[in-house]
């Protein structure tokens, strides 16, 4: 306790222009409205123990009240506590059909303070995935197989996405102004050194004028503000639109989200079906800012079990959803539409993303998974999987019968 | 128990002396807490606290204060040691005032106004007892700039102590929006005694119904910003109780949000008693939604006329109100309703959050005070229309709204009409200025009615 190391005594340290990082209070700094943690344990367990009665959410089904009181002493070292983790899923009881997760990490130690709680609602979500299993990292495009001749007649665009949060700042839902700023800033600077047809600039936000955000808006680039209660519940909203901004490759084929729901959101994307042009550019970008990082001492936050780190749950892994908008007006009529594209390890979302409809038979479909397949792994799924669903799709049109073409579970 | 001592004291020396945590009682002769509740060990303040608050509460209630009070300072030196424990992983890095400092540059609420980087170093490391901080009390109006005409306060409390932790920011917000209060300087007078009240009987066929709310808080638990799911829990708990006493036309019931039935969801709806789940972003981006609905309902008397609301933007909200032009009826139901339910907390050891200076103490500083709006729904179809209005409402310190309550429009020509101030004049002062207001406004639509010509009132004194 009286250790002579810098900081762990005189916690009010409120030095200012000082470069070297001094220790803030802890705990007592929480953003969005929890108090001190410790004032807390004043309560007995069941007094504190949220009502779940009327949730379905993966966080309700794994909580008991055993667990929150094992666990609820605990925070992460930048004081995260279980309270701040499942907020947003007693906020939001979930819906009958869809089963949110229900919880967020605020930094990248909560996977492992709270593991005994993440761990069930991990293997859950994707798929029975062990807290043992380790997960494979492959963002070498040339293992990609076929992906550059997906019928354009029917294949409208293709687009990947993925996140990276950079390893020593809390995640949006706990970040301070000053990290979400420093996140800001450096992403800036190493998205700045890209060059050829990675060449590009940084809109932020709160200084766009209105004609850069007219033309965002028409590129189909421009996020805003969150509405969805799932994500402002867990304090991911805060202080908007402070430190937010969008880059993009002057192609408009690379864009990056910086401070959105994660600390970078990485986008490649193109109009028609050349999935194999899309995911190269993909990992080039991906490779490259990740080195640029490196150089400026950041790595981002990864590991062997969980792959690359986000703040929520059920982006761990690859954090990849590679999709397509194709035209299946015939297909999505067909019986067994859903069964296809669960033996295909696809899901379908409206044109507009998730919780939205599909405008005139065309679908944006993706991969399900996220955590325990490999990058080239889940767009080698995506690929295989839209070309015989644009197939089908022309059989369809003839008139003629599908049955011989439906697949085996992958 | 020596290293506790020793880390304590370390801990305080680098460290501004908090105020006290607890303000003295209203109109008891009970000792204020002393000054120097933080200097001490941590075993001899809960002893000190003991002897202060043993004649005030029950024991049980005493033991709830002592640890959370107690604790905060044991917590703190628990946090250093779970810190240093952490051995190699890195911590949190910090950054200093000026890179946390909001952009407040297209901001237009009262703590916009008045956060001065200067203000935000100052504080931005200070917290309650119960660990609530700057940046949470301003959250909701760096995420709610504002609106170019109307002014927003920006800034909540977490708990009673923010009051003071806080007040030079606080102190500023409050004497902006409460035309110049000064809590430094002034007093805030309390007056519930309905009889002082006259001419409060509206002509009906231009009032067509009256209504007088307000709030209070229970000392010693979060405010609901900052509340955890137990306190809120304990507020219900603790008025819940204390309503199951009132009797004769106060007599009622209380409907858990939770629980409630469908057949008596509809029904309070049709009542217009129903509160739903806060949607403004001005009451959310503070928290106050957290964990809905638990916790949450509404009690009202079996005559439908008083009605009290839990948990939802402050502890409580009281409500009296009934059809027609009765005011003065409605104010005495209200303040004998207040003081019966105060009276009933009291009995097991609770009590209001109040101060001499700022009144009855609410979640949001535009409440402070008296916590009123005493108001009307009524119908001047010839007024409405008059561009003199807005004028005259000023002059008498009114302000309209649409029948749907705040930001809804009037609707064929019926207002909501309602005092503008809360803090700085008591309840029947205020009360007896909405009743002078009304009755001008009332004499100006019939004069309009006549053809006859109506005047501007000149502006009402103020308590400056």
């Amino acid at each position: 306790m009286l250790s002579s190391s810098a900081g762990t005594i005189g916690i009010f340290v409120s030095t200012t222009g000082s470069s070297s990082p001094q220790i803030r209070q802890q705990g007592s700094t929480m953003p969005f409205g929890n108090t001190h943690n410790q004032m807390k344990m004043k309560f007995a367990s069941e007094q504190e123990y949220p009502d779940l009665s009327k949730h379905n959410n993966h966080m309700a089904k794994i909580l008991t009240p055993a667990l929150y009181e094992r666990l609820r002493s605990k925070q992460t070292p930048s004081g995260f506590t279980l309270d701040d983790v499942i907020q947003t899923g007693v906020d939001n009881p979930g819906h009958p059909f869809i089963m949110t997760v229900g919880c967020v990490a605020g930094d990248e130690e909560t996977y492992e303070v709270f593991k005994e709680l993440l761990d069930p609602v991990i293997e859950d979500r994707h798929g029975g995935y062990k807290p043992s299993d380790k997960h494979k990292t492959d963002l070498n495009p040339s293992n990609l197989k076929g992906g550059d001749d997906l019928d354009s007649n029917y294949v409208l665009s293709s687009r990947v996405r993925t996140g990276r949060s950079v390893r020593g700042f809390c995640l949006p839902p706990h970040c301070s102004r000053g990290e979400r700023r420093a996140v800001e800033t450096l992403s800036i600077e190493a998205l700045a050194s890209l060059s050829g047809d990675l060449k590009g600039k940084y809109y932020a936000l709160k200084n766009m004028t209105e004609a850069e955000q007219q033309q965002l808006i028409d590129d189909h680039f421009l996020f805003d503000k969150p509405v969805s209660p799932l994500l402002l519940a867990s304090g991911m909203g805060r202080d908007w639109p402070d430190a937010r901004g969008i880059w993009h490759n002057d192609n408009k084929t690379f864009l990056v989200w910086v401070n959105e729901e994660d600390h970078l959101r990485v986008i490649s994307m193109q109009k028609g079906g050349n999935m194999k042009e899309v995911f190269e550019r993909f990992c080039t970008g991906l490779t490259k800012i990740e080195t640029l990082f490196k150089e400026r001492n950041h790595a981002f936050m990864w590991n062997e079990h969980l792959g690359y780190v986000l703040t929520c749950p059920s982006n761990l892994g690859t954090g990849l959803r590679a999709g397509v908008h194709v035209k299946l007006p015939n297909m999505s009529k067909h019986a067994k539409f859903e069964e296809v594209l669960k033996k295909l390890r696809l899901q379908k979302r409206g044109t507009g993303g998730v919780d939205t409809a599909a405008v005139g038979g065309v679908f944006d479909i993706s991969n399900a998974d996220r955590l325990g397949f490999s990058e080239v792994e889940l767009v080698q799924m995506v690929v295989d999987g839209v070309k015989l669903l644009v197939e089908m799709e022309k059989k369809l049109e003839k008139g003629q019968s599908i049955d011989d073409l439906m697949p085996a579970q992958k | 128990g020596l290293i506790l001592c020793f880390s304590v004291h370390l801990y305080v020396a680098r460290v501004k002396p908090s105020p006290p945590c607890f303000h003295s009682i209203r109109g008891a002769s009970s000792p204020t807490l002393p000054s120097t509740c933080h200097s001490l060990p941590a075993e001899k303040k809960k002893l000190k606290m003991a002897s202060s608050f043993s004649r005030i509460l029950s024991s049980k209630r005493k033991i709830q204060i002592l640890s959370l009070v107690g604790g905060s300072v044991t917590a703190g030196f628990l946090l250093h040691r779970d810190h240093v424990s952490a051995g190699g992983v890195p911590v949190r890095r910090s950054y200093p005032a000026s890179a946390e400092y909001p952009d407040l540059r297209k901001h237009n609420n009262c703590m916009a106004s008045h956060l001065t980087p200067a203000i935000y170093a100052k504080l931005c490391d200070k917290a309650t007892p119960n660990g609530y901080t700057l940046d949470q009390a301003i959250q909701t109006g760096v995420d709610n700039p504002g609106h170019p005409f109307i002014k927003t306060v920006g800034m909540v409390a977490g708990d009673e102590e923010s009051y003071e932790v806080f007040a030079d920011l606080l102190n500023p917000v409050i004497k902006e929006r409460h035309n110049g209060y000064d809590p430094c300087t002034m007093k805030h007078p309390t007056d519930l005694d309905s009889s002082k009240i006259h001419s409060g009987n509206f002509d009906a066929k231009y009032v067509l119904s009256s209504r007088v709310r307000t709030g209070r808080s229970i000392r010693g638990l979060s405010l609901p910003p900052a509340c955890t799911r137990a306190e809120r829990r304990e507020v219900e708990r603790v008025v819940v109780e204390a309503l199951a006493g009132l009797k004769d036309d106060l007599a009622g019931k209380y409907f858990s949000l939770t629980q409630m039935t469908d057949e008596e969801q509809q029904q309070l709806i049709d009542d217009h008693f129903l509160f739903d789940k806060p949607v403004s972003p001005l009451l959310t981006c503070a928290g106050m939604a957290r964990d809905w609905p638990d916790a949450r309902g509404i009690w009202h008397n079996n005559d439908k006329t008083f009605l009290i609301w839990i948990n939802e933007e402050d502890h409580t909200r009281v409500i009296s109100m009934e059809k027609g032009g009765n005011m003065k009826r409605v104010f005495e139901r209200f303040c004998k309703g207040l003081k019966e339910v105060e009276r009933l907390i009291q009995e097991r050891g609770w009590e209001f959050m109040w101060s001499e200076k700022l009144g009855y103490i609410l979640t949001c500083p535009s409440n402070l005070g008296t916590g009123l709006r005493a108001g009307v729904h009524v119908k001047l179809p010839r007024l409405s229309k008059d561009p003199r209005l807005n004028s005259i409402l000023n002059n008498l310190r009114l302000q309209k709204r649409g029948t749907g309550g705040v930001d809804t429009a009037a609707v064929g020509g019926v207002f909501d009409i309602s005092n503008l101030d809360r803090l700085g004049l008591s309840e029947v002062q205020l009360v007896q200025t909405v009743i002078d207001g009304v009755n001008y406004l009332i004499e100006c639509e019939k004069k309009l009615e006549k053809g006859q010509d109506i005047k501007v009132p000149p502006p009402l004194k103020y308590f400056k």
